[in-house]
């Protein structure tokens, strides 16, 4: 069975793509066959994350408008074998490709590969529309600031409205540190406003930036914090019940890190 | 030619008619559809219509020839559902929906005319940001007003949970309106045209109910006995 897994989250810049090329890659270590595909056509940036730019040859709208067939735009990744990559086209706009176009490339997907998982692009018009029209599930990604927050709420509002399932939420980028000092809101007030089921909270960490620079995402990093977050919800999409990471912890992140100053 | 009669599935929506059309040749379907709406005129006439096609593959001539000849009945064409990417560019092309866009909140706009003051509305989820819920008469929410969603009644608004949104009860001018909610601490709240601003969060909240007292919008917790 295979699951269609949109990303969403209203606002711009949430980390979106990052959640997707981690997600996948915590997945496909687990063992599961994941096929990734960028929906953010014109601005794609996932096969960057992913490490994959320069192999890139056909993408989603020369499947779309049958210039190559879907195996030839389906990129292997260089660490797992059982993770592909369907690029984003760079030049083309999103109106490219229908919701019908994603729902029909989703089920030829379907059955051959256990998680196909769909980044979106920010806002909530056609590039949205596509992304969540093949959905099974969706995650909504939001950081823990008031108008990610609100954008979120709009973003659940419409998938309510279009009578998918309610989505999960993750909360990414939290800073503990900032929340203990009432400068950041909390999970709490995050789920107290969305009321919608957390699947995974992110901390804030410089890991993730420099990984997405080099182009391996920070799931495969054991010892990030963000890495074991992202596999936690790699986790919990499958059905295990991880607990979360105890914020408190966070105290030791800081131990940790001036302990190895020394 | 099958000897089977072709027929056509029609369902009512909320503001309109989904036709669906059988398998078959466009030019038999566009010809059994012009026939129906002709013998059932009282029933099509003023209709908004959504048509699904299936995989017809439609070009900008049928669809637009379709239009008119449906609009000389008094059948507005709004939407084409087709499973034919080509024919979605098409519906695309010449302005028509292709998808039934549940319109957020499920709430009509009733006019004006058809709705007595007194009457309420009954909206029976949370409202969430982006969501506006407006009604000539009184709004009663069982669930929360989420920030950045907006209530506009003519009558009193009831929130059977968190306002935190935007409420303007008494829109048309009714000074005897009046906000209550569980959870008071919205956005912004306006009776008739006073306009009050978000007031401070309470650690715990109590129900409140806010009226116009003297031209001045004053909320008090609300006792059991006092009112
Ligand atoms: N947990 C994190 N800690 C630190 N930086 C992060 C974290 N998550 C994401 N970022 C950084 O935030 C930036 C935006 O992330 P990303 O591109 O994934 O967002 P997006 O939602 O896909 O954006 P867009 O809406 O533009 O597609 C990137 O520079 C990324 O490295
Ligand atoms: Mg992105």
């Amino acid at each position: 069975m295979s699951t269609v897994l949109t990303i969403g989250s209203g606002k711009g810049g949430v980390g979106k793509t990052t959640a997707v090329a981690n997600l996948a890659v915590a997945l496909a270590a687990a063992g599961e066959k994941v096929v990734c595909i960028d929906g953010d056509i014109g601005l794609r940036n996932l096969d960057v994350i992913m490490g994959l730019e320069n192999r890139i040859v056909y993408d989603l709208v020369d499947v779309v408008e049958g210039r190559c067939r879907l195996r030839q735009a389906m990129i292997r990744d260089k660490h797992l074998p059982e993770l592909y990559l369907i690029p984003a086209a760079q030049t083309r706009d999103k109106s490219a490709v229908s919701p019908s176009d994603m729902v029909r490339l989703c089920d030829e997907l379907r059955g051959e590969y256990d998680w196909i998982l769909i980044d979106s692009p920010a806002g909530i018009e056609r590039g949205f529309k596509n992304a969540i029209a093949p959905a099974d599930r969706v995650v909504v990604v939001t950081n823990p600031e008031v108008s990610a927050v609100r954008d979120a709420d709009r973003v659940i509002g419409i998938l309510e409205a279009e009578e998918k399932d309610t989505p999960s939420l993750v909360i990414n980028r939290l800073n503990p540190a900032m929340v203990k000092r009432h400068d950041m809101l909390s999970a709490d007030d995050v789920v107290d406003l969305l009321a919608v089921k957390v699947i995974g909270i992110v901390p804030e960490d410089d890991d993730v930036i420099v990984a997405a620079n080099r182009g391996t995402p920070v799931a495969l990093d054991p010892k990030s914090r963000a890495g074991q977050a992202f596999r936690n919800i790699a986790q919990r999409l499958k059905g295990v019940d991880v607990p979360f990471m105890a914020l408190d912890d966070q105290g030791n992140l800081w131990q940790r890190l001036f302990a190895g100053r020394k | 030619m099958s000897a089977s009669p072709l027929t056509l599935k029609i369902k009512g929506l909320r503001d309109s008619l989904l036709v669906t059309l059988p398998d078959g040749r466009w030019e038999e379907l566009r010809g059994l559809l012009l026939n129906q709406i002709q013998e059932r005129e009282s029933f099509f006439r003023g209709a908004r219509l959504a048509l699904d096609v299936g995989p017809q593959a439609l070009h900008v001539s049928d669809v637009s020839e379709l239009r008119d000849a449906l609009s000389e009945q008094g059948v507005a064409l709004w939407a084409v559902l087709s499973d034919s990417p080509s024919t979605e560019k098409t519906a695309q092309l010449l302005g028509l929906a292709t998808r039934l866009a549940r319109p957020t909140p499920e709430v009509p706009r009733a006019p004006l005319e058809t709705v007595e003051a007194d009457k309420a509305l009954w909206v029976d989820k949370t409202l969430r940001s982006g969501m506006r819920v407006e009604y000539p008469g009184h709004i009663v929410v069982l669930g929360d007003v989420n920030p950045g969603a907006e209530i506009v009644a003519g009558g009193s608004v009831i929130v059977w949970g968190r306002l935190r949104g935007m409420v303007h009860a008494g829109a048309e001018g009714n000074a005897a309106a009046s906000v209550c909610a569980l959870d008071l601490s919205p956005q912004q709240l306006r009776i008739a045209g006073e306009i009050a601003l978000a007031p401070k969060q309470r650690k715990t909240p109590v129900p409140e109910i806010v009226r116009l007292k003297d031209g001045q919008l004053v909320a008090e917790p609300w006792h059991p006995d006092k009112h």
